[in-house]
């Protein structure tokens, strides 16, 4: 079926369609308001086998949707594919001859999923600020229903990065025996002061943005331009790391010159755009102020903050996995600062000490915090070994009798 | 799998919990798992022989024994092992302490440095040793830390660490009469299952 677009690699997963499902019965959030009904955006990719024992969940980070992999339109040559598309595909570590993928947009989001952009229907506005403060164990509470409608009743693994590792931890703790491989990648058991910070930053920048209207901007047929492109310009600088920014704004000949390629060859000795770096943080922050909404930045940026998996344990992230039934995959990257090889540590520690099977790789990348994003040679090759361990026991557990669970 | 470690799998309680120090590529792990069905988990720095680890389905994790053992509970294992990576360590009197505070018991494999062949070469030529075993030149051995049979047995003494088993064998993991008599002469390897 791909044959007929011409840009489709052979190795992905071709076109897809999103699909939405709409779920009735309400959801009681860790705020403790009620979300009474909500649609999830999704996408699939590969075949649920016939004991629906090879399905994957993969968790997005923050400005990630369902769109994980392939494309949507056959006659855009432009086309990027899904974020995690080097993962993702025939003969890729989740391998869509072997695994069913499933990937969803989570709530609150700005991608089809209910958030504060959808239509209330109490009011038939835009929720805007009124929609309700999402936590982790919300989002992963509704994964779990999707995984109910798609008939699954055990994922064969969970699987993100950054934000999305933290909805595998809140798997592998609320829902034991639903998942049997956690694979948790550059993530961190909570946020730091650190990071918090920079999420504070990121949300006054759009809170004092003039055209934020207090969230209602939907109203005034505008959105606040400026304040998400700046908040996303600081989150971008945490996703890099310095020798990757080097290496990227540095490759004018002259020595010494460490990642400040000028933009026009000379200064301008005024507050214009001199270096390059400056003018790449500015396109992207503007492309991503385009195409994310504002409130949803705010609202995801408020659950990674308030994310802390040890809050019902005393403190105690080991007491927290003491239940989980499932085996652990963590990675870190070591130019990652954001979420630094050390958080990584912290999870590992907790999942020895509650005596889980636990396997742990540090990726020597200079890509800072996106490396889980990139197909870094020795990351991906990591990945599809695990992944054709749990690829195995799909099959073993095909050929087992069903227990009677 | 390597022969030396065979000689140590019977000192393995099926079911019970190994940690391998310096696992390498999860062969011995990956064997006890069939035949013991034990816990796994092994520790290596290098990233090839992670992957092997990986691809053989072994508990790894991707830290410097070197730099201690400060992330595993008093006590969380029956095992710990340390395969021909003593010798190697920084600090391996700290290791020793550190595996039996992590272990119920130890296993280690090293080279014994007063084998006659090594004390032969020494006195001979005035060299330090090399052979087959002990390839590297002075300057670039990882093997930081060469200790004879003697010198362990004093470190067990001092530090009131019991000998369970000690086996004293050679290149093909075999052990003779002579060997037995006087290992710090003959044994090329020895092997200490040790406890508190």
């Amino acid at each position: 079926m791909n044959d007929a677009v011409k840009h489709i690699p052979a190795d992905s997963v071709g076109l897809v369609q999103p699909q939405k499902y709409h779920f009735d019965t309400p959801l009681v959030l860790r705020s403790g308001r009620v979300l009474e009904r909500y649609d999830l955006m999704v996408e699939t990719y590969g075949t649920l086998n016939a004991d629906a024992s090879n399905a994957i969940l993969i968790c997005h980070a923050l400005s990630g949707d369902h769109h994980a992999a392939g494309y949507h339109d056959p006659d855009n040559p432009k086309e990027k594919p899904g974020w995690w598309d080097c993962c993702i595909g025939p003969g890729k570590p989740f391998d869509t001859n072997r695994f069913f993928v499933v990937c969803l947009n989570n709530l609150g989001g700005c991608a089809g999923s209910t958030g504060p952009s959808s239509i209330d229907p109490e009011t038939g506005k835009p929720f805007g600020p009124d929609f309700p403060i999402v936590a982790v164990r919300d989002w992963v509470q509704s994964q779990a229903r999707l995984a109910d409608r798609l008939g699954i009743a055990r994922w064969a693994a969970v699987i993100g990065g950054s934000l999305g590792g933290m909805q595998v931890m809140r798997w592998a703790i609320s829902h034991p025996q639903r998942l049997r491989h956690a694979l948790i990648i550059a993530a961190a058991p909570k946020l730091s002061a650190q990071n918090i910070a920079f999420n504070e930053v990121a949300r006054q920048s759009i809170m004092s943005d003039p055209d934020f209207h207090a969230g209602r901007y939907y109203d005034f047929d505008t959105y606040p331009r400026r304040g998400v492109t700046l908040a996303r310009m600081v989150g971008h600088i945490t996703y890099l790391s310095d020798a990757m920014m080097r290496d990227k704004f540095g490759k004018d000949a002259r020595s010494g010159n460490f990642g400040r390629d000028l933009r026009s060859g000379r200064l301008s000795f005024g507050f214009d755009v001199d270096f390059q770096v400056q003018s790449y943080l500015q396109y992207k922050g503007e492309v991503f102020s385009k195409n994310f909404d504002a409130n949803t930045y705010l609202l995801v940026t408020k659950t990674l903050d308030y994310f802390d998996p040890t809050v019902d344990f005393d403190g105690d992230l080991s007491r927290a996995f003491a239940n989980s039934e499932c085996k652990f995959m963590v990675m870190s990257f070591s130019s990652d600062w954001r979420f630094a090889p050390e958080r990584s540590h912290e999870i590992v520690q907790a999942l020895l000490k509650a005596r889980k099977d636990v396997s742990y790789l540090e990726i020597e990348a200079d890509e800072g915090h996106d490396a889980f994003l990139l197909p870094i040679p020795r990351y991906m090759r990591a990945l599809q070994a695990y992944m054709e361990r749990v690829a195995q026991e799909c099959d073993t557990a095909a050929q087992e009798p069903r227990d009677a669970r | 799998m390597r022969a030396d470690l065979s000689l140590i799998q019977d000192w393995i309680a099926p079911h019970s919990r190994v940690l391998d120090l310096g696992c390498g590529d999860g062969a011995f792990l990956a064997h006890l798992k069939r035949t013991r069905q034990i816990s796994d988990c092994g520790l290596e720095i290098d990233a090839d022989k992670i992957q092997k680890c990986l691809e053989a389905g072994v508990n790894v994790i991707e830290q410097d024994v070197n730099l201690g053992l400060g992330n595993f509970e008093s006590q969380s294992f029956d095992t710990v092992v340390l395969a021909q990576t003593l010798q190697a360590l920084q600090k391996p009197d700290e290791i020793i302490e550190e595996m039996l505070r992590v272990g119920r018991n130890g296993i280690l494999i090293f080279p014994n440095f007063a084998y006659w062949r090594h004390r032969l070469y020494l006195l001979w030529r005035g060299h330090m040793p090399k052979s087959e075993h002990l390839p590297y030149e002075w300057f670039d051995t990882p093997n930081v830390h060469l200790c004879t049979i003697n010198d362990f047995d004093t470190l067990c003494r001092q530090k009131r660490i019991k000998v369970l088993h000690r086996t004293v064998v050679d290149d093909h993991q075999h052990s003779s009469m002579l060997m037995r008599l006087v290992p710090n002469w003959f044994g090329i390897n020895a092997i200490y299952h040790i406890t508190r």
